[in-house]
């Protein structure tokens, strides 16, 4: 018998994302505590932008010092894969109210999009009502424990010594966060045409060699994508 | 250490949060329910793989910390944190192992 969807079930299918976001916030303040953002800063791009990858891309980009438009385009390509999350959201909560659509979409992250995606496609006659219930409720764990880790990372952040080799933290956690998504050989493809190009480019001016490394890259992905489905196909 | 001003350090954090937005906001609020073209939705498929390789790629193998020199300690953690990644596909266990190795490799190498 499945569970149904209600705001309950939605805090509980969400509290074993704790697990990440603690650390991952935590590890995030720190990071752009180091990078020699303030606090203000800190928090407030934790809680404007919720999502983990692109803050550290953005951080990343701003200690390079690529202009401001650079920055921004590689963190917000980053951020893509959420369209796709928003697109299939669209079938259960397209007819909720605007301001309601709205604040569902500034805490769509990685978690709440699939988990709630997943959920929602298992029984697609569940109310919209309780379905929104449950999309707030895997939320409910989520969002304030990252603004609450950032803070502690931020305010902990500052006082770590150097010895602990702190520059490493962050390649290994972009790493340990695309490893897992290296789902098949379009994927594998992908990933080496950007670290291939990147490298090969990285004398182009502002970090636009990892532009162009991303958009090939991109292209190679759905094209092995698009010639494995029509095999599957035929 | 981020070398911008702070203004400029401001305009990155408003603009990426408004994109970020945006972006999340596209089908829900202003797109709807239209079709998107497959093969779009196949390159948004791929924009974590296609961006984050590339982005690390440097900062392993010319860590700013030793010079730009690769460094073996910073090389075997970057490996380790792969391989548990794509064996566990579990993040936090790669971070956790990746972080032990660097640690580990430092205070045996140096």
């Amino acid at each position: 018998m499945r569970k149904p969807l209600t705001f309950g079930q939605g805090v509980r299918d969400g509290l074993p994302f704790i697990l990440v976001i603690i650390p991952f916030g935590a590890l995030f303040g720190v990071v752009a505590t180091e990078a020699g953002l303030d606090l203000a800063q800190v928090m407030v791009m934790t809680v404007l932008v919720i999502a983990g990858a692109s803050q550290f891309a953005a951080i990343q980009q701003m200690v390079d010092s690529a202009p401001v438009i650079m920055v921004l385009a590689t963190s917000l390509a980053v951020n893509l894969r959420m369209a796709m999350y928003s697109a299939s959201l669209v079938p259960h909560l397209g007819k909720a109210p605007l301001w309601q659509r709205a604040v569902a979409a500034y805490f769509l992250v990685d978690q709440s999009g699939v988990m709630a995606a997943e959920k929602f496609d298992e029984a697609p006659e569940t109310p919209i009502r309780a379905k929104l219930a449950y999309f707030f409720g895997i939320i409910v764990p989520i969002a304030p424990l990252w603004y609450g880790a950032t803070w502690l990372g931020a305010v902990v952040g500052g006082r770590i010594p150097e010895s602990f080799a702190l520059d490493f933290a962050m390649p290994i956690t972009f790493l340990a966060m695309v490893a897992p998504m290296v789902k098949s050989l379009a994927h594998l493809a992908a990933a080496m045409t950007s670290v291939v190009l990147a490298l090969a480019l990285a004398w182009m001016p502002f970090g636009s060699g990892l532009l162009v490394a991303a958009i090939a890259a991109m292209v190679v992905g759905a094209l092995l994508d698009h010639l494995r489905e029509r095999r599957v196909a035929t | 250490m981020i070398g911008f001003e702070d203004t400029k350090i401001w305009l990155v954090i408003v603009l990426l949060g408004a994109g970020t937005f945006l972006i999340r906001f596209s089908f829900l609020g202003l797109i709807g329910d239209r079709e998107l073209p497959g093969w779009v939705l196949r390159m948004l498929r791929y924009t974590p793989v296609a961006v984050i390789p590339g982005l690390v790629a440097p900062l392993v193998l010319w860590p700013q910390a030793t010079g730009g020199n690769a460094d073996p300690s910073r090389l075997t953690a970057a490996g380790v944190t792969l391989l548990v990644g794509a064996v566990t596909k579990n993040v936090l266990a790669a971070i956790i192992c990746g972080a032990a190795t660097l640690y580990l490799m430092l205070w045996l190498v140096g």
